[in-house]
């Protein structure tokens, strides 16, 4: 059950990664989203890259991204994804929240005993 | 928005068999390659470069079950898997599903059925819109011993004026005389005010109700007929409308028809499917003139004001009551203490079913439960026959929650078998029992397997599903896995938790089944006492049939107006139905006089030098009878003399009265000679010259009634009874009748031949009901309970053959392991019994206003019905018990 929660939370943030990968780069496979996403975090995050299959089909099924089979850079059969409309909303809503969350932490972190005084 | 279209998906994959399995292998193919390729370029080995690939990728099968859960529906996945393998297992032990499945049907097909009579009746007893706005107003005469004597019209304009009701309205149910059809016939019609069906909020089908501009003192001279009748009698002409129909010989206008399936809220089947409806203002011809004192014997139905509940407008009429009562002083004198109730109109319509239908569905819902606990009983030895298998899969990872939910799922699939089967004989056997129901019950053809009955079919099943199986699945979730796995492929051995809770549900099974009997026993015995109490007359080879003579609304066109008038014709009808082959006796009644009708007729009585300070005198039964009717009927005669010839139209008046009315007004004096008045409008004296022993018939149930007989000659009684008796064909007797009649008078309509047996039986047709209901129940339990016992003894024993082998390898007497066992088999008797008789009493206290004859702590059934018990329990243990007795020693111990 544990572990089942920690990807839950990952799958939370996962997913906004990538379809802000996807908004900054246009259509990417499987394999391209999870190198961008180690590099875009400067190699940080080094999670499981299959763990975001799940998650691809998550916001297909959602309408957030589409999917199509394309030609890979070796020639290879690749799924493409790309961001809908509804996946650009649903970004600006997330970024939103982000920004808010973070600013409140951020205050929190700032807070010194004399300001509240 | 996002949520639902990801549902959606999911659940069209779901529906469609898509899984994205071959499309994620692709990807993930690809993914590797990828991978692979770029640790090659970073100068890995091939082998290394693809181990590492894989290692970065994850567990693969991880993500593929993450994949395949995000892309259709797991939790529908998992529970389809459980069904399926449910079924599987059904199918593996497939005696053991047929018991369960069987017992289940039974015990749910019984619920449901008596469930959608009491969904018909007493969930649904009115169907008009707001049906609790609808009350019944019943005057009471409490100081003169008067109940429900209706009101009179100067009362009714009060209570319309009161602000309290939207409509007040009157009822008064009658008999009527059509003819102009092929044959003449007695049709039951209802007199009302002309808002009655406002009141109602019913509308006709074809035509128009009256309206405010139909308000006459008398009749109007138009009607509404039902739907059955349009059909009957004028075959569903649709231009019924504006025809005319004779009625008692006067001429009426159809100016509407009600809709097919519309009910009277009424309270005797007869009056719930009324055949004509007429308005009537009640204050002017045929009825006496509207004063206060004089009440117009209908019953009032009113509607009150939306918003209002009963008890506040019960607070607001006693006001007005109290009001009315001082401003009339005179018409309300305070020995009278007259008052007005509000009852609810369901309430009226129910009556005394309620208590009837609530003790079966008690019953049956007692059957449902023994049936539980059997079932669960052979799922717990079931439990323990797969303990192994249980803690196989639990030791290969099972989730325990999994576990129990898959054996949730068997007991769950089990039990909606069990109904959808119980719902299957009940569907194919509905005639068969709608024809055990009483036509007495309201609403009885409005029973149906609807959508609510199919819906608590469900519920029940669902409900009995987890009843029984909650304690074996629970029980296999707390497995000691290794002590399982320990017991090398014996698993036929429970736990001690598992032999308590078999103990437990069968004393419960005991517990209920004794309830169940000791309530049909009690039942029996009240029918018993009924069917033998001595009725005081003897209603053997005796046939009654039915006649009426029609009665216009202008008494001087009434050609039977007068005794001397009706006389002649009373004598050639007696006269020639003397002749009939096969009839030794015959005598002439008011439909009154026929035993245990339900008609009545209560007439004031006023005894001379006794005037009642009130103007309302105590009401009496009084029915009008041939000087021959005492003899046919084998009533016997106390004092004095019966009717003679001699007492005809041109005699002065006599009266014959039963021993309760003499005992009642006559404690110690002698009631021969004196006189008394059943009319406070007609000044002339009638003399008792007889009194009768008390015969039962009015009500089987009642003694000692108070009864009047005036003679049949010296009245005009329009509603006619002729009695035959003698050795009689039930078959011919009506047409014959019929011929006889109309030789007479062609005009008359003959009905409602009945033998006084079938009347008899007919009488106790509700009580015959719910008492062979309640024993059939009471069977089925004692049967399921001595299953149970059956079943735990033998396990008991199977379990303990070790013990006993070596209890006989060191000398126990064979008798005694008999004795051992029978006395565990009893032990379980004995503790049911007692908890069963503390619920049994307080069971048969709540019955108590359904017995008759009997206390409902009746000693003779309290401990006779656990005597059977306990019989049957010793019986059910006398087979494993023999079993154990012959268990050989050395067989038994080489069993380890």
């Amino acid at each position: 059950m544990a572990m089942k929660q920690r990807t839950d939370v990952q799958q939370g943030t996962l997913a906004l990664m990538v379809l802000r990968t996807l908004d900054v780069l246009g259509p990417l496979h499987g394999y391209g989203i999870a190198r961008r996403i180690e590099q875009i975090s400067g190699d940080v995050l080094a999670v499981n890259q299959g763990t975001l299959y799940p998650v691809l089909l998550k916001l297909e099924q959602e309408g957030a991204i589409a999917s199509e089979w394309g030609a890979s850079e070796n020639n290879r059969r690749a799924r493409f994804y790309r961001l809908t409309r509804a996946g650009h909303t649903l970004l600006r809503a997330e970024t939103r929240e982000w920004e808010q969350t973070a600013a409140i932490i951020a205050r929190f972190f700032d807070v010194k005993a004399e300001d509240l005084s | 928005m996002r949520f639902l279209r990801r549902s959606l998906t999911r659940a069209a994959n779901f529906a469609a068999g898509r899984h994205g399995d071959e499309r994620l292998r692709a990807e993930m193919e690809e993914h590797l390659a990828l991978l692979t390729a770029e640790n090659l370029r970073a100068g890995m080995p091939p082998a290394e470069a693809r181990r590492q690939a894989v290692l970065k990728f994850g567990a693969v099968e991880a993500i593929r079950e993450d994949y395949h859960d995000e892309h259709g529906l797991p939790f529908v996945e998992n529970l389809l898997q459980d069904v399926r393998y449910a079924l599987r297992q059904l199918a593996k032990s497939p005696g053991f599903a047929a018991v369960a499945i069987l017992t289940m049907a039974v015990g749910i097909g019984a619920t449901t059925a008596i469930f959608s009579v009491v969904d018909a009746t007493l969930l649904h007893p009115l169907s008009y819109p707001q049906p609790d706005q609808l009350v019944r107003v019943e005057d009471d005469l409490p100081g003169v011993g008067a109940l429900d004597v209706s009101m009179s019209i100067p009362e009714l304009n009060d209570f319309q004026r009161s602000g309290l009701f939207q409509y007040v309205s009157l009822v008064g149910g009658g008999s009527v005389n059509l003819t102009g059809s092929s044959q003449p016939a007695r049709i039951v019609f209802d007199a009302v005010t002309p808002n009655y069906m406002a009141l109602l909020g019913v509308k006709p089908e074809l035509g128009r109700w009256f309206d405010p501009n139909d308000q006459t003192p008398g009749f109007t001279l138009e009607v509404l007929i039902s739907d059955g009748l349009w059909k009957r009698a004028f075959g569903h002409d649709p231009h019924i409308l504006g025809r005319s129909l004779r009625l008692d010989n006067d001429l009426y206008r159809i100016i509407g028809v009600m809709p097919s399936g519309f009910q009277d809220p009424r309270r005797t089947a007869e009056l719930r499917h009324i055949e004509l409806w007429a308005a009537a203002g009640f204050a002017g011809p045929p009825a006496p003139p509207p004063q206060r004192n004089s009440r117009v014997l209908l019953e009032a139905i009113a509607r009150l004001k939306p918003g209002l509940t009963i008890a506040a407008a019960q607070s607001r009429v006693d006001a007005l009551v109290a009001a009315l009562q001082k401003q009339y002083p005179d018409d309300y004198p305070p020995q009278s203490a007259w008052r007005v109730r509000l009852v609810p109109l369901k309430e009226s319509v129910v009556g005394n079913v309620r208590q009837s239908l609530l003790l079966l569905l008690g019953a049956v819902g007692l059957v449902l439960l023994i049936g539980c606990a059997n079932v669960a009983n052979l799922l717990l030895a079931r439990a323990s026959a797969r303990g192994r298998e249980m803690a196989v899969r639990q030791a290969l990872g099972a989730a325990r929650k999994r576990l129990v939910r898959q054996l949730l799922t068997e007991s769950l699939v089990l039990s909606l078998l069990g109904g959808m089967a119980g719902l299957a004989i009940l569907f194919c056997t509905r005639g068969f029992l709608l024809e055990m129901v009483p036509d007495s019950l309201p609403r009885v053809n409005e029973i149906s397997i609807n959508w609510s009955v199919m819906l608590f079919a469900l519920a029940a099943s669902v409900v009995a599903g987890m009843v029984f199986g909650l304690a074996p699945a629970l029980q296999t979730g707390r497995l000691d896995l290794t002590h399982m796995l320990k017991l090398e492929g014996r698993g036929s051995k429970g736990s001690a938790e598992q032999t308590r809770t078999r103990h437990v549900l069968v004393v419960a099974e005991f517990a209920l089944s004794l309830v169940l009997m000791i309530a049909a026993g009690l039942l029996l015995r009240s029918f018993w006492d009924l069917y033998k109490v001595p009725l005081g007359f003897n209603p053997r080879r005796v046939m009654a049939v039915r006649t009426w003579l029609p009665e216009p609304n202008d008494p001087k066109t009434d050609i039977y107006g007068s005794a001397a008038q009706e006389a002649p014709f009373l004598r050639e009808l007696l006269r020639r139905g003397r002749a009939l082959p096969g009839v030794e006796e015959a005598a002439l009644g008011s439909n009154v006089s026929i035993p245990l009708n339900h008609d009545r007729n209560r007439s004031p009585l006023i005894l001379e030098g006794r005037e009642t300070p009130s103007k309302d005198p105590p009401l009496v039964e009084q029915s009008v009878v041939s000087p021959e009717y005492f003899k046919l009927l084998g009533i016997r005669l106390l004092r004095g003399r019966l009717f003679s010839e001699m007492d005809d139209e041109r005699a002065p008046q006599v009266a014959v009265i039963n021993e309760a009315l003499a005992r009642t007004w006559w404690p110690n004096g002698d009631p021969l000679g004196k006189r008394l008045r059943l009319d406070p409008a007609k000044p002339a004296w009638i003399t008792v010259v007889g009194v009768i022993a008390d015969a039962r018939t009015e009500s089987l149930a009642e003694a000692n009634v108070p009864q009047i007989y005036v003679d049949l000659y010296q009245t005009t009684p329009h509603e006619l009874a002729v009695f035959l008796r003698g050795d009689l064909d039930p078959g011919a007797i009506p047409e014959e009748v019929r011929e006889l009649v109309q030789s007479v008078n062609p005009e008359l309509p003959v009905f409602g031949a009945q033998t006084l047996d079938d009347a008899l039986s007919a009488s106790l047709s509700q009580r015959r009901f719910s008492m062979e209901m309640v024993a059939l129940f009471a069977v089925t339990a004692l049967l399921l309970a001595g299953l149970g016992i059956y079943g735990t003894i033998s396990y008991v024993v199977s379990e303990r053959t070790r013990e006993i082998g070596v209890r006989l390898a060191l000398g126990a007497q064979r008798e005694e392991i008999l004795g051992m066992v029978l006395r565990q088999g009893l032990g379980v008797a004995i503790a049911g019994a007692a908890v069963g008789l503390v619920a049994a009493l307080i069971a048969s206290h709540l019955m108590a206003g359904l017995l008759y004859g009997v206390t409902p702590n009746d000693p003779l059934t309290f401990v006779g019905v656990p005597l059977v018990l306990t019989v049957v329990a010793l019986a059910a243990s006398y087979i494993p018990a023999r079993r154990a007795m012959q268990v050989d020693p050395l067989v038994a111990l080489r069993y380890e």
